[in-house]
């Protein structure tokens, strides 16, 4: 759907899918909740500062409240000690939501590989979107939330993609 | 200046106290060495370590014990910096400490079974945690201690003449900075009891450090203190030049000192524009991150990465400077100007930002002293220790600098000693710059320093030492060493076991923002909910070095 049509006429109808009506909409709000653990949080503050600036891709409401956000970004190492905390604020969020595991430690524990960091969060909740580097660079994440957005406008999340998860955590 | 004592367990206690009566007041760092895989048979499986300073910060004192069993007496009645620090010995090594106002796991969680850092703990055996500690008990007997609350003879209990409400604080909290947990007891606004769990960011550095070898290690420093890389760095390869008995170029001692001072400045940035964040002064924290991103810039052009820069290498440091470098860092000195004097002309003469951070979160001397805190908190009570002052070393006598010291030990005081810091890291970067000795950056042995890559591939010895450095590592003779450095947060010090090969057998990272994190419960009891909030901001707790 193109909404920079040259003028439009008065008392114009656009016909499109619900679908994707709702695709656009939500491609320019979605509403980041940060969990930030260590250094890759660091690089998240350069992410939203004026230099990366989020802003410009309509996703700079930063939430710390996972009532109000949609859209979780794990920054940073995630311990076993942190796992339920992870867990409870994934479930907190409400309906639709995306996770995206930003830098080497959320997606795979990264090099700490010993007694205490998770191989990676994908072991107790579903990750959406990968995003590599110890700390990706800021492009790297603004990479990550443009492909999101493409996703999201061209409908490809279905509601139901993670509805078989089985997460380390889930069977207590 | 420093001694090694051995001492049997017995006696530690007397020791210990005669030495503080003789002027060794200051407890830097506990900890343990499991001696059950050593190269040289010792004369017990387990030694618990002590190192105290001097009270004219000049000297240090590493004192060792056997212990024939797993348990030894708490001198947390000496020094109230050793209640946590004991906790982690027992938590990483399982040794019981008598007397122990209150032994329990640290860093590691409740469900966690054994002691990691015992060498009979496989280094890559996780457990999994399924429920988050209450923080309950510890509450409870803290506000028993505090007469708070009294016990029933039921065995409940009950809050005298106070309604409490209890609130945590974090994990995952805007304002706590990473993952820190406080859990408070308020009344009203005001906190009444506070404990704060840590270890959330536990990622096993020193065990990991047992499987790496010494060159391997260097990047997991930079994740330690994340926001000043290169000082991590740089105190790392310190201790292992010192234990080889190497001396590094003159030219290298300058890069390096022109790093710390850099990374310095680095550090403080966000530690200042974050505790603003936190008061509401948003605007500054533009002008602080600015001149951070620019300091980016420059550091990724000389070691190709922002953040993490694993700059530094056993003998020197990876390459030179690159042709171009100083006029760099000049243009970035006069935006970190620019940054610095837009904030305080924001915040200096605001009255808004003085009733905010004036008399609020004070820790007097006498008790930052106890607790062990060092740089620019214990410095903010009015401590004048700086190691580049008292330990000089890399030449810091030969530049001209003050210690920025405080008077109150407040918010306030805090984050002005960190301004100032900035002004006198910037004198010491121009000192440096003008006088940056011309040769070579790193030192001329083959079994320390890598060759040079033409070497490796067109010759077969500069192939086959490449190979054996990188495979076998740097050999280190045996003994045992512990030497530190002042980084951004104070003392940063490394004490390493050897076994005369690639890999330390043992490391222990003697992390500032450690024993300030347990001065902070104390700090916050009787404020106000808000003020925990910036009391924490000023102490610069940076969760990677403090759990390690
Ligand atoms: S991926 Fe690297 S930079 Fe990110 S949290 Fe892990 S160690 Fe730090």
């Amino acid at each position: 759907m193109e909404l920079n049509l040259p003028s439009l006429p008065l008392e114009t109808a656009i016909t499109t899918k619900l679908d994707e009506a709702i695709g656009w909409a939500r491609e320019s709000s979605l509403w980041p909740m940060i969990f930030g653990t260590a250094c890759c949080a660091i690089e998240f503050m350069s992410v939203a500062s004026s230099k990366y600036d989020i802003s410009r891709f309509g996703a700079e409401v930063v939430r710390f409240s996972p009532r109000q956000a949609d859209l979780l970004i794990v920054a940073g190492t995630v311990t076993y000690k942190q796992g339920p905390i992870l867990k409870q604020i994934y479930e907190q969020m409400s309906e639709p939501k995306w996770v995206v595991s930003m830098g080497a430690c959320a997606c795979s524990g990264g090099f700490y590989d010993n007694y205490t960091t998770m191989q990676g969060i994908d072991q107790i909740i579903p990750v959406d979107l990968y995003v590599g580097g110890c700390p990706p660079r800021p492009e790297a994440l603004l990479d990550a939330l443009l492909s999101l957005q493409h996703d999201l406008r061209t409908n490809k999340y279905n509601p139901q993609r993670h509805k078989n998860f089985k997460g380390s955590l889930d069977n207590v | 200046m420093f001694e090694n004592i051995t001492v049997t367990s017995d006696k530690i206690h007397l020791f210990i106290r005669k030495k503080v009566a003789d002027g060794f007041n200051y407890l830097l760092d506990i900890t343990a060495v499991d001696y059950t895989e050593y190269s040289t048979p010792q004369k017990e499986d387990f030694a618990i370590i002590y190192i105290l300073r001097h009270e004219n910060f000049k000297q240090h004192l590493v004192i060792k014990t056997y212990l024939h069993q797993l348990i030894i007496d708490s001198i947390s009645y000496i020094f109230k910096g050793a209640n946590w620090l004991e906790r982690e010995v027992y938590d990483q090594y399982g040794v019981i400490f008598t007397n122990h106002p209150n032994l329990r796991r640290i860093l590691n969680h409740r469900e966690f079974i054994g002691h990691p850092l015992q060498k009979s703990y496989p280094i890559t055996k996780g457990q999994f945690l399924h429920e988050v500690d209450d923080l309950i008990d510890e509450m409870n007997n803290r506000l028993l201690s505090k007469d708070v609350v009294c016990k029933l003879d039921n065995g409940y209990f009950s809050e005298c003449n106070k309604d409490l409400m209890f609130l945590n604080l974090g994990p995952s909290h805007p304002a706590s900075h990473g993952t820190i947990r406080t859990f408070v007891a308020l009344d009203g606004e005001t906190i009444e009891c506070a404990v704060s769990e840590i270890g959330y960011l536990h990622r096993g550095f020193e065990k990991s450090c047992e499987n790496h070898t010494y060159s391997q290690i260097i990047p997991y420093t930079d994740r330690l203190n994340y926001c000043s890389a290169i000082s991590n760095n740089i105190a790392f390869v310190k201790t292992i030049e010192e234990m080889l008995g190497v001396q590094i170029t003159k030219r290298a001692e300058a890069i390096r000192v022109m790093l710390l001072e850099l990374s310095r400045i680095e550090d403080h940035l966000v530690c200042l524009a974050a505790v603003l964040v936190d008061m509401g002064a948003l605007t500054n924290y533009w002008y602080m991150y600015n001149p951070r991103e620019d300091i980016y810039d420059v550091l990724s052009k000389l070691t190709g990465a922002r953040l993490t820069n694993s700059y530094m290498r056993v003998g020197g440091m990876a390459h030179d400077l690159y042709s171009g470098f100083e006029e760099d860092l000049q243009k970035v000195i006069e935006k970190i100007e620019y940054g610095v004097e837009q904030t305080l002309s924001l915040i200096k003469h605001n009255r808004i930002f003085h009733d905010r951070t004036q008399n609020v979160g004070i820790i007097s001397q006498e008790d930052a002293l106890s607790y062990a805190m060092t740089g620019p908190n214990l410095r903010a009570t009015g401590v004048s220790f700086d190691m580049r002052k008292d330990t000089p070393y890399y030449g810091y006598e030969k530049y001209e600098f003050d210690v920025i010291v405080g008077s109150v030990g407040d918010v306030y005081d805090r984050i002005m000693v960190r301004f100032g810091e900035i002004d006198e890291s910037i004198k010491i970067i121009n000192q440096v710059m003008q006088t940056l000795p011309q040769g070579e950056i790193n030192i001329k042995d083959a079994s320390i320093v890598l060759p040079k890559k033409e070497a490796v591939y067109t010759t077969i010895e500069g192939a086959m030492n490449q190979f054996k450095l990188t495979y076998e590592g740097i050999k280190v003779p045996l003994g045992e060493h512990y030497s530190s450095l002042e980084a951004t947060n104070g003392e940063l010090g490394f004490f390493i076991v050897s076994d005369g090969s690639g890999t330390p057998y043992k490391v222990k990272v003697k992390a500032p923002s450690f024993t300030s994190m347990s001065a902070y419960p104390q700090m916050i009891e009787g404020a106000q909910l808000a003020d925990a909030i910036l009391t924490l901001g000023s102490l610069n707790i940076i969760a990677g070095e403090m759990d390690r």
